[in-house]
């Protein structure tokens, strides 16, 4: 964006600054999905002043861009959305905005993406209170911040009382993919190499233990995390990354099932290679799940020609999101389209797509 | 993982099958052995006992997951329980997917029924408390290992007077069904595996007379890889020294007497049925479990209009068969075809603790021949 533009948005946003009025309500009501001024009031109060950015300040229908200001960063653009039902709004580790904004991240960085600006839609049940939905609000800013981007335009609606569950979010994100960068699921080779950032599980695990309902405790918290920073240091040392994936509902299972059969061929992991702690594996053995198909929000798949794993996993175990990262399969030419794991026992068993669900609503 | 890590440790798992490699030389036919609870073949199947196993060791899986046995008719009970419009009916996550005739109880919650998942019993008189004007009814199965949490519930029940609340009884007991396979003219086995959930409840005791009328050597097992190949090491050698005995190898959680408190409660609500349906297995007397008289305002049975209708089981589906250990999961015509644990046909494909589920899930690559699984 160049300067003169720049300067008289933020001019703009000083004068509606003055316009803007206080949000009084403890409660959501019709109104505030009504177009009146009840919803200007939250529009302004609850999400313009906390995302607070030039392009949003326009408070018009759109977000406008300048065409440059992409075209210098890369050559493509990437598009993603995901909208946001979790139950509970707030889990150990993380909430709901935390997650609206870092999943949507998180699917643009996996491409190799730099992610820029992200768009808010959320769909308020009547009869929230105000203080949870500024909570999550605070929240989504700071990890827009954390992540670099900008939400820049947004929408709001409020249903009748049980018509959705208290808050639904939507977010859509942009991002800029450099030259030369070509990562996709039907890229992987044999013999390349599978590598993940970290303990797998704690997010679906967290999110079962806070709904309270199995009288379980434990100390595991979500891995809500961004990932773009670290795609951008494992890109800097290996731009031929062939696969990269974020490991979020179906886990690492689906993930691998994926890569697979976009690329027909079959993948073997290790189950003594897999990182998982203590307590997601005894929830697990509880529950009767597999810690492989649970929910992670901050977990990359990564796969890559074995001549660059040594350097790829070094960077990673560098960089904050990746310091427990560890190569944990390979990639082979057959059977194809088939995840094998290699168990303890030296013996080899079928990973397959899960059927039915786990797990409702954990992210 | 404390106390789970030290039951599958690998060298330890090699010292076993060395052992049982010696014992099976000493044998010199092949063995079958059957692993009566769906527990232990979901076990068998995610650490690839079979492949670690001598050959001369062929592992047979039983009837032992509940799920599986649960009869199309009584599927039908309880989703016509469930289409009650002020019924609140909680089940156990597993039965969900089970086909009854015409539907399943997802698909009955997805036309409106309003259906609950629940861990535990007490959890659905939770609901019943907090949903005063419903009418809530807990869809009770398994074998005595969920009995006397059922049984618990409704004492809770009937001592806090809560009027909306009911159970389906679909309970069922394991010794009268390892009789109706025994009995079996064709089946030929040499040892169980027993299963230690039910024998927590149960003890021990129980399993003499299959030992003593049939001549089959038991060893109630735990669920961890080693106590698998443990127990089939103890069955090998009452098999070469042509002993036949209950043996223990559970016993960090089984007692010879069971657990009498969980007996107790059990026998004060329940009483035994004439009969009750197997899925494959037809009628088996004396082998599933109702609600007494006493307690019979706690009884769906009682409070709701059921069809309460005996439905054959599909044609082409052999899980009966295949429960019995006639019949390999891939040799059934419908497995990994029309058969897949996404549209089961038999309840052996449903639950993960079914064989033909196991077999499809994990172990599908390694069958050949006429029912090939193409993948």
């Amino acid at each position: 964006m160049n300067n003169s533009l720049l300067n008289s948005l933020w001019q703009k946003k000083e004068q509606l600054r003055h316009r803007c009025t206080q949000l009084h309500d403890t409660n959501i009501t019709l109104a505030h999905g009504s177009g009146g001024k009840a919803m200007h009031d939250l529009i302004t109060d609850v999400f313009v002043s906390n995302f607070d950015n030039p392009i949003l300040w326009q408070l018009e229908d759109q977000a406008t861009f300048d065409l440059a200001s992409f075209l210098s960063q890369g050559d493509r653009l990437a598009l993603t959305t995901d909208s946001y039902v979790v139950d509970p709004l707030f889990f150990p580790g993380g909430d709901i905005g935390e997650l609206a904004v870092n999943g949507t991240v998180n699917d643009l960085a996996v491409s190799g993406a730099k992610p820029l600006y992200l768009t808010c839609s959320v769909i308020l049940e009547e009869g929230l209170p105000v203080e949870i939905l500024r909570r999550i609000v605070n929240s989504m800013q700071a990890a827009a911040r954390q992540a670099g981007v900008q939400i820049v335009t947004g929408d709001t609606k409020v249903v009748h009382r049980g018509a959705a569950d208290k808050l639904f979010i939507n977010t859509t994100g942009i991002g800029v993919i450099p030259a030369g960068i070509s990562i996709s699921a039907y890229n992987i080779q044999p013999t390349d190499v599978v590598i993940v950032n970290g303990e797998l599980g704690n997010h679906g695990t967290a999110i079962l233990i806070s709904r309270g309902e199995l009288a379980l405790e434990t100390q595991i918290e979500s891995d809500c995390q961004p990932l773009n920073s670290l795609v951008e240091t494992i890109l800097d040392v290996c731009p031929e990354i062939h696969a990269m994936r974020d490991a979020t509902r179906g886990g690492l299972a689906t993930v691998l099932n994926e890569f697979a059969f976009s690329s027909n061929v079959a993948i073997r992991i290790y189950e003594q290679c897999i990182p998982i702690r203590e307590e997601v594996k005894s929830v697990c053995e509880i529950l009767g799940l597999d810690p492989l198909y649970l929910a992670n929000e901050g977990k990359l798949v990564v796969v890559v020609g074995r001549e660059n794993a040594d350097k790829v996993l070094s960077v990673m175990r560098s960089h904050p999101a990746g310091k427990n990262a560890c190569i944990i399969g390979e990639v082979i030419s057959s059977p194809p389209k088939i995840v094998l794991l290699k168990t303890i026992f030296g013996t080899e068993r079928i990973v397959d797509m899960l059927v039915g669900d786990q797990l409702p609503r954990i992210c | 993982m404390k106390y789970v890590d030290e039951f599958r440790d690998p060298q330890k798992a090699e010292a076993l099958i060395w052992q049982i490699e010696k014992l099976c030389h000493l044998l010199e036919t092949p063995i079958k052995i059957m692993e009566v609870c769906g527990s232990h073949t979901h076990a068998i199947f995610k650490y690839g006992i079979e492949e670690i196993l001598p050959k001369a060791i062929e592992l047979i899986h039983g009837p032992g997951c509940p799920v599986c046995v649960m009869p199309k008719g009584r599927l039908d009970d309880a989703i016509a329980i469930s289409q009650n419009p002020n019924v609140i009916f909680a089940t156990f996550g597993d039965a969900m997917r089970v086909p009854g005739s015409q539907t399943t109880l997802l698909q009955a919650k997805t036309q409106g029924a309003d259906i609950h998942t629940v861990y535990s019993p007490l959890d659905s008189l939770k609901i019943a408390k907090a949903n005063p004007d419903k009418e809530v009814v807990f869809f009770a199965l398994g074998f005595e290992t969920t009995a006397p949490a059922t049984a618990l519930t409704i004492l809770e029940a009937a001592a806090e007077n809560i009027n909306n609340f009911s159970v389906f009884c679909n309970h069922i007991l394991v010794i009268p069904a390892l009789q109706a396979l025994l009995n079996h003219p064709q089946l030929q086995l040499h040892a169980f595996i027993g299963p230690g959930h039910v024998s927590t409840v149960i003890g021990t005791d129980p399993y003499q007379l299959i030992c003593q009328q049939y001549r089959k050597p038991i060893v109630i097992s735990g669920f961890e890889p080693l106590d698998i190949l443990q127990s089939i090491w103890m069955l090998l050698r009452q098999l070469v020294e042509n002993r036949c005995e209950v043996e223990n190898q559970y016993h960090r959680l089984v007692d010879k007497a069971g657990n009498q408190t969980a007996i107790a409660t059990m026998n004060k609500v329940f009483e035994v049925r004439e009969n009750f349906p197997w899925r494959g297995l037809g009628q088996i007397p004396d082998s599933g479990l109702k609600i007494r008289s006493e307690y019979a305002q706690f009884d769906a049975e009682n409070k709701f209009t059921i069809p309460n209708l005996l439905v054959a089981d599909h044609k082409a589906c052999q899980c009966g068969n295949i429960l019995k250990g006639l019949v390999k999961p891939w040799e059934c015509k419908v497995f990994g075809t029309a058969c897949t644990p996404e549209t089961p046909i038999g309840t052996c494909m449903v639950s993960s603790e079914g064989a033909c589920a196991a077999y499809y899930k994990y172990n599908r690559l390694v069958r050949t021949g006429k029912n090939k699984v193409t993948t």
